[in-house]
């Protein structure tokens, strides 16, 4: 498979194999398939695929896996260093928490 | 309208309008995109029932309608979440698109006493706002991921809800790359204009030939680099973007840059003077900042690049990107005169 792959080492996906159940929902979720079932248990296979959109996080019912959640966006990073909210662009700028803000305002996409 | 139990829904065709299509071409090219919206709620597409799937989108009338589109064989209840009108992805990514919204609307839309089942099909792209798993406790109803296309529905809802590994990857083929890039060349153009208007207003400063001499030698030829700059940035970036060197997209656009400032220079070499070594180093750094900024910006475009990654890359390309800019702009000036 010919995968889209963004820098090295950098994605901030973590799976805590002692709290997966196994279930397969991020499999199922994950638009750049990072993570893979190897002899039952779930790997992550491909990091450096992973665009740290959250779902497979948001998705696991167990809190098995974590992620830095964001959009990876040049002038969404720019905006939020000065300070913008509601920029021209749709993505939303990260938040501390882990998981996409809401509620923030944007005017498009 | 179609008359049920929780009132009538309204009825969506299968196939799209002359206007529909206009309105999605003009959303492409950034006009009238914040508008381009239908009202949240449920809507039927051919006759379905009460064991009709349910399937659920953004209220943002290009997702709304590629939804539709696609269900020419089947008969569907879909459900537009109020998204802002925004598109499925990145609403989910704000949470807009997510659990409380969805749970509301279905509440909101009787969809308990127009259909029988309990079940969602819900976009994959949707899955970083949902809760899938605390969904059938909220609201009695389970979901389940579509494929990510909705040109694969049909498939997907007659192999019983199966999606096959190609369904749930996302791709970036060089048609959806330069699908989004008309946005970005409009976004782009009032700081171009502004950028080549001063380039331009420079060249008319100093020099040995006339003002109109300036004008129509060294100033056209700074708008015309600066202009080739932006459109390299902009769009020939994307379009080569699995061709060009390295992962970060900064050093994509440094080697475009770095090409796009050779063949300027041979161009201009025919009618270079005295001055000419300074103005090729000016003209060649900013040519190379332009190139580098834009293909960076596109990584809020892509569909695989993480904020980490970009942020990464920004630390040591922004400083770079702002410096050979204003050295470039300084030597553009300078050459004018010496």
């Amino acid at each position: 498979m010919n995968k889209l792959l963004y820098l090295r080492d950098v994605a901030t996906v973590r799976l805590d194999e002692t709290k997966c159940t196994r279930c397969g929902m991020c499999l199922i979720v994950c638009p750049h398939a990072v993570l893979q079932r190897s002899n039952g248990s779930i790997v992550i296979s491909e990091a450096d695929a992973c665009m740290e959109c959250g779902a497979c996080a948001t998705n696991c019912p167990t809190g098995a896996i974590t992620v830095k959640a964001g959009v990876g966006c040049a002038a969404a990073v720019i905006n939020s260093a000065l300070g913008r909210k509601g920029s021209a662009c749709c993505c939303v700028v990260e938040d501390n928490q882990g998981h996409p803000a809401s509620g923030k305002q944007s005017s498009c996409c | 309208m179609l008359s049920t139990s929780a009132g009538p829904i309204p009825v969506v065709g299968s196939s799209l309008t002359i206007e529909d299509k206009v309105g999605a071409v003009k959303a492409r090219w950034k006009i009238g995109r914040s508008n381009f919206r239908v009202d949240p709620g449920l809507y039927a597409v051919g006759r379905p029932d009460e064991t009709s799937p349910v399937l659920v989108t953004a209220n943002y009338k290009m997702s709304f309608d590629e939804l539709r589109k696609n269900l020419e064989l089947v008969s569907a209840w879909i459900l537009a979440l109020d998204t802002d009108g925004v598109n499925v992805w990145c609403a989910a990514g704000k949470g807009s698109f997510g659990t409380s919204e969805l749970v509301q609307r279905i509440q909101s839309s009787g969809l308990v006493r127009i259909v029988s089942h309990r079940n969602l099909i819900l976009p994959q792209l949707g899955a970083p706002g949902i809760e899938s798993h605390r969904l059938k406790k909220l609201c009695g109803f389970k979901a389940r991921y579509g494929p990510i296309r909705a040109a694969d529905l049909e498939q997907f809802l007659e192999s019983n809800g199966k999606a096959t590994p190609a369904m749930r990857l996302q791709t970036f083929t060089l048609r959806e790359r330069l699908t989004v890039t008309p946005v970005e060349l409009m976004g782009a153009i009032p700081h171009a204009a502004i950028v080549i208007g001063a380039y331009f207003l420079i060249g008319l400063l100093g020099g040995s030939g006339s003002l109109i001499q300036n004008a129509g030698i060294d100033g056209a030829y700074a708008a015309f680099a600066l202009g080739s700059a932006f459109l390299t940035g902009i769009v020939i970036a994307p379009i080569l973007l699995p061709w060009l060197p390295s992962r970060s997209f900064a050093i994509k656009g440094l080697f475009l840059g770095i090409a796009l400032s050779m063949i300027l220079a041979l161009v201009r070499s025919p009618v270079l003077e005295a001055h000419g070594i300074v103005e090729t180093f000016g003209i060649s750094l900013s040519v190379i900042a332009i190139c580098m900024y834009y293909t960076m910006n596109f990584t809020g475009c892509t569909t695989y690049t993480s904020l980490s990654g970009v942020k990464k890359e920004m630390k040591f390309a922004l400083p770079f990107e702002i410096g050979a800019f204003a050295l470039g702009a300084a030597l553009w000036i300078v050459s004018r005169f010496i």
